[in-house]
């Protein structure tokens, strides 16, 4: 009995598992006229679960070690419940048409699987659970990846990340194998003391970061993320961007924190490295890029490299900023994301020349994509600016000026192209701009949470206050 | 409630105002009430603010108080002013004022116009009246993002070009204050990010260098500090004729309020040893901005010249450590401001009578406009320092205190800096010879009429402030002079 009651320790992942198995019987039972409901389903259910997994728990292990929640990882499960939400929300016309109908039951259930491998990236307390769970995100992926049947872009994109995820889960392996062999248990728990900085040890680790660090799409392992993000359906675009990217930020700071602890000389070596390489080539391809899903790809790793920012530190300042930047993120990301989406829907068109004249069109879309650049450039008074200063402050507490001082000037470069997409939608004139088009009303909805997230979420305290309650540091 | 919320609560109320504005009366009343608002609460706190130190309360701030904001890092929303601030308010309540009436006719897409103008407006003010470093630059970014759509939509010549220039630079000088400013927090252990909090803490020298390097520069570069002046000539020429007056009369002192406050109030000792490599690039700047503006033949371009000649003249003087020169320095600010208002208001509308800024295309228009020649005439003679306007006060001010210095050095370069002014005089009268009293170019510039009742408004209140300053300096150089005591001594 005493098992069964460990499950209820679980009930994020148990309430995510009702919900993935209830979709997919109604997508099975459910005839023509039952599916007509499937998708208000699916988004009032992911809204229903998002709501009652909220407020965190306390901190709690269960199986031994092998799963442990930490309050923190509640708030970013939270995080990831609402992107999730945001994206489906923004899915809809991605089924409209009859071809893509039929996909709509397995889009939902694949993406829900993959979250439910991230739950469990962020909660394990143990290597095997935790590879399970970065198995499960990834897997699943490469098939929403190659979703769009009969474009060959996408399953060009499905075939690259599957191989790529396949070969970094086997370079993760062999450096938990290292981590194993030198150390004689998997347990995050009772790792630390035994970890020792010796050689093999260093090696298990540079391995096993290296796996993670595809999944954040880390300079020098990023080389996927142009083709993958372009190739995909751009709902699976954003969720990759957003959603796939957070789960495996915070994997790596409660890594780095709680199992390595004692490497903190090193791997404040690696990523100081990794985080310069990450934000400045991806600045510098996404200046290059026409492409509008290219761009917000590159742009979303130079972002990648702001997040890492808070891991520098070891503090539990970081780890809070860390969050609490994927939370500011979310909205502005998802924000660009749901007006490329609507726009494809729409016209098929994809490129940033494309926007030009927008705002004569379509004024509001226009200018929720210009709060999405302002923000993720970072200006004032919207959230961006607030959660890159307070991830600046977390790296400077620690003495990192000079990494601060290039990411700052990187600030700069990255301006220039999110000013690009603004130019291009309020200054460059067309002839023959995007027609005025009506966005549906789920995606609707979608775009006023993030312009809200985008305009509260900074100015208003609240929000990082309470993130703030639940960090910790290098242990 | 400290009155000072007031100065960001207009232009927030103002900006949902104009959201909900239907057509081009309703924004341009929500404008002039708004603007109106703003300098009747700028009158307000400056005579409180007289009044209280009249009756001898004698803190540092006034108006001061302390709202915490962001808990985790400390940050707080702190207000409070002194001499140098409120007259600063002040400044900017008078030039947001006449721009509203000097864009009365702007088109296309009045209503954005002016949601981005009181955007730029709330980080100016909000700007002046904070005491806290976190959100004196979170105002100082709200204050520039703004100006890259204004160029950008309503500017004319290389416009795009411009802005995106003008963006870019100053925020790349913004990245070197985030860092000067979160080390300034950091590395001293202090508690808050209050100036004056962070005004008993002593910094360590070798970190004061650092970060006084920092700040100056970030700070300098929007006070157009040489090198790093670029962005201003092609800024001010490409943007729409308010948004200059805005930029230039305003936005760039708070490149100078901001190495005042911050980089020379925190960082006294950096300061002295420094000073000497700033206060060489400054001169330069002085004679570089005059020089350059001899070879333009644009109006715009003279006069965006002549404004990097003499903002970094109050650098300049702030350099000079003397209590007079910093006087002078704020004096400066505020003249300036209005007389680089002033002229770009001028040019704007003198713009809209001839389509051509060229010098070389117009003359003879003293006869056709001779409001707004004379306007433009008493402008150029208060740039040149003509006893009886403001640039003499301002300007004669920071000659005697820099040279209160007993160094060589400082005399040397002060000397140079003074030479300026003839400078000045050459480009001024020529180009006032030239377009004013040459001979006329081009005949259809005959048909200009006048200004019109909101140009003559908008000139008249720039050009008594200007001769009030000339005037009277007295009572407002005490004023500040007093508020200097704790900063220099």
């Amino acid at each position: 009995m005493e098992n069964f009651s460990n499950f209820l320790y679980m009930r994020e992942e148990l309430s995510l598992v009702v919900l993935i198995v209830f979709l997919l019987l109604y997508d099975l039972i459910a005839g023509k006229r039952g599916m007509r409901y499937f998708q208000p389903a699916a988004i009032g259910l992911m809204a229903l679960h998002t709501l009652i997994n909220i407020i965190p728990r306390a901190e709690v292990s269960a199986f031994g070690g092998m799963y442990t929640y930490l309050p923190m990882a509640g708030v970013v499960k939270s995080i990831l419940n609402l992107a999730t939400l945001t994206v489906f929300l923004q899915a809809k016309e991605l089924f409209s048409s009859s071809k893509q109908r039929q996909r709509r039951g397995e889009y939902y259930f694949l993406t829900l699987v993959t979250l439910l491998g991230m739950y469990f990236m962020v909660s394990s307390g143990h290597f095997l659970l935790f590879f399970i769970g970065i198995e499960m995100a990834s897997i699943p992926l490469s098939t929403l990846v190659a979703m769009d049947k009969k474009c060959k872009k996408s399953a060009e994109a499905g075939a690259k990340y599957i191989l790529l995820a396949a070969f970094s889960s086997g370079i993760l392996l062999f450096g938990i194998s290292y981590l194993y062999g030198t150390t004689g248990t998997l347990y995050f728990a009772d790792m630390p003391p035994l970890i020792s900085a010796n050689a093999l040890q260093i090696m298990g680790f540079v391995f096993f970061a290296a796996g993670l660090f595809f999944k954040l799409s880390f300079v020098p392992f990023h080389l996927w993320a142009g083709d993958v993000y372009e190739g995909a359906p751009t709902n699976v675009t954003s969720y990759l961007s957003v959603v796939s990217k957070g789960a495996a930020a915070f994997a790596l700071v409660v890594l780095l924190f709680k199992v390595f602890g004692n490497l903190v000389v090193q791997w404040q070596g690696i990523l100081y490295a990794i985080i310069i390489l990450t934000i400045t080539v991806g600045n510098l391809f996404a200046i290059r890029q026409e492409n509008m899903k290219r761009f917000l790809a590159f742009s979303s790793i130079s972002q990648a490299g702001y997040i890492a920012l808070g891991m520098m530190g070891g503090t539990a300042l970081g780890m809070n900023m860390l969050v609490y930047y994927l939370f500011v993120y979310l909205f502005s990301n998802l924000a660009a994301f749901g007006v490329v989406i609507s726009i494809e829907n729409k016209t098929g068109k994809l490129n940033i020349s494309d926007y030009n004249g927008l705002y004569s069109t379509n004024p509001k879309l226009s200018v929720v994509m210009m709060l999405a650049m302002f923000s993720l450039g970072g200006i004032p008074p919207f959230a961006g600016f607030f959660s890159k200063f307070f991830i600046f402050s977390a790296a400077v507490e620690q003495g990192f000026y000079v990494l601060v001082l290039i990411a700052a000037l990187n600030t700069v470069i990255s301006l220039y192209y999110y000013l690009k997409v603004v130019k291009a939608m309020f200054i460059n004139h067309s002839d023959n701009p995007i027609p005025t088009l009506r966005t549906d009303g789920y995606n609707r909805v979608s775009l006023i949470l993030c312009t809200i997230g985008i305009l509260v979420t900074g100015v208003v305290s609240l929000f990082v206050e309470s993130i703030s309650h639940f960090g910790f540091g290098v242990q | 409630m400290n009155f000072l919320i007031v100065f960001i609560l207009i232009p927030l109320l103002m900006l949902f105002a104009l959201f909900a504005t239907r057509n081009r009366k309703q924004v341009l009343a929500v404008m002039v009430t708004g603007s109106s608002a703003l300098v009747l609460a700028s009158i307000y706190l400056t005579v409180r603010y007289i009044l209280l130190r009249n009756s001898g309360v004698a803190e540092t701030m006034l108006f001061t108080s302390s709202y915490t904001w962001f808990e985790p890092l400390n940050i707080g929303f702190s207000l409070g002013v002194d001499a140098v601030s409120v007259t600063m308010l002040a400044l900017s309540a008078i030039i947001v004022f006449t721009g509203t009436f000097v864009s009365w006719k702007i088109k296309p897409l009045t209503k954005e116009f002016f949601i981005w103008f009181c955007l730029l407006s709330l980080g100016v003010f909000g700007f002046f009246i904070t005491t806290d470093l976190f959100t004196l630059f979170m105002f100082y970014e709200i204050a520039l993002i703004p100006m890259y759509l204004l160029i950008g939509i309503w500017g004319s010549g290389r416009r795009e070009y411009s802005a995106m220039k003008l963006t870019l630079m100053l925020m790349g000088a913004a990245s070197l204050l985030i860092v000067g400013i979160l080390g300034i927090y950091f590395s001293t252990g202090a508690v808050s990010m209050n100036l004056l909090d962070l005004k008993e803490i002593d910094i360590p020298l070798n970190l004061q260098l650092l970060f006084f390097t920092l700040t100056f520069v970030g700070f300098g570069v929007l006070g157009a500090l040489f090198p790093f002046h670029t962005w201003s000539p092609d800024g001010h020429a490409a943007a729409p004729t308010a948004v200059s007056m805005l930029h230039a009369g305003v936005l760039m002192k708070l490149g100078g309020y901001g190495c005042f406050r911050v980089s020379i109030g925190l960082m006294p000792e950096a300061t002295e040893i420094l000073a000497p490599v700033f206060i060489v690039l400054t001169a330069i700047g002085v004679i570089y901005g005059a020089l350059s503006a001899i070879h333009q033949t644009d109006l715009k371009y003279i006069n965006a010249y002549s404004s990097v000649s003499h903002c970094n003249l109050v650098l300049f003087a702030i350099l000079m450590l003397t209590r007079t020169a910093m006087t002078g320095a704020v004096l400066q600010m505020i003249s300036h401001g209005l007389m680089t208002a002033l002229f770009f208001a001028l040019i704007g509308m003198i713009y809209e009578r001839t389509h051509t800024r060229m010098i070389t295309e117009m003359g003879g228009l003293m006869k056709v406009i001779p409001f707004l020649g004379v306007s433009f005439v008493i402008a150029g003679l208060a740039s040149l320092g003509l006893p009886g306007l403001s640039g003499f006060a301002a300007e004669m001010t920071i000659f005697v205190g820099a040279f209160e210095n007993a160094d060589l050095f400082r005399r040397v370069l002060t000397i140079v800096a003074v030479s300026s002014i003839v400078v000045t005089a050459v480009y001024i009268l020529r180009m006032v010879g030239k377009f004013l009293f040459g001979p006329m170019q081009n005949r259809k510039h005959l048909a200009s009429i006048d200004a019109v009742w909101y140009e003559k408004l908008a000139v008249v209140i720039l050009i008594a402030g200007i001769a009030y300053i000339g005037m009277f300096p007295l009572g407002l150089s005490n004023l500040i002079s007093d508020s200097l005591a704790v900063i220099i001594k």
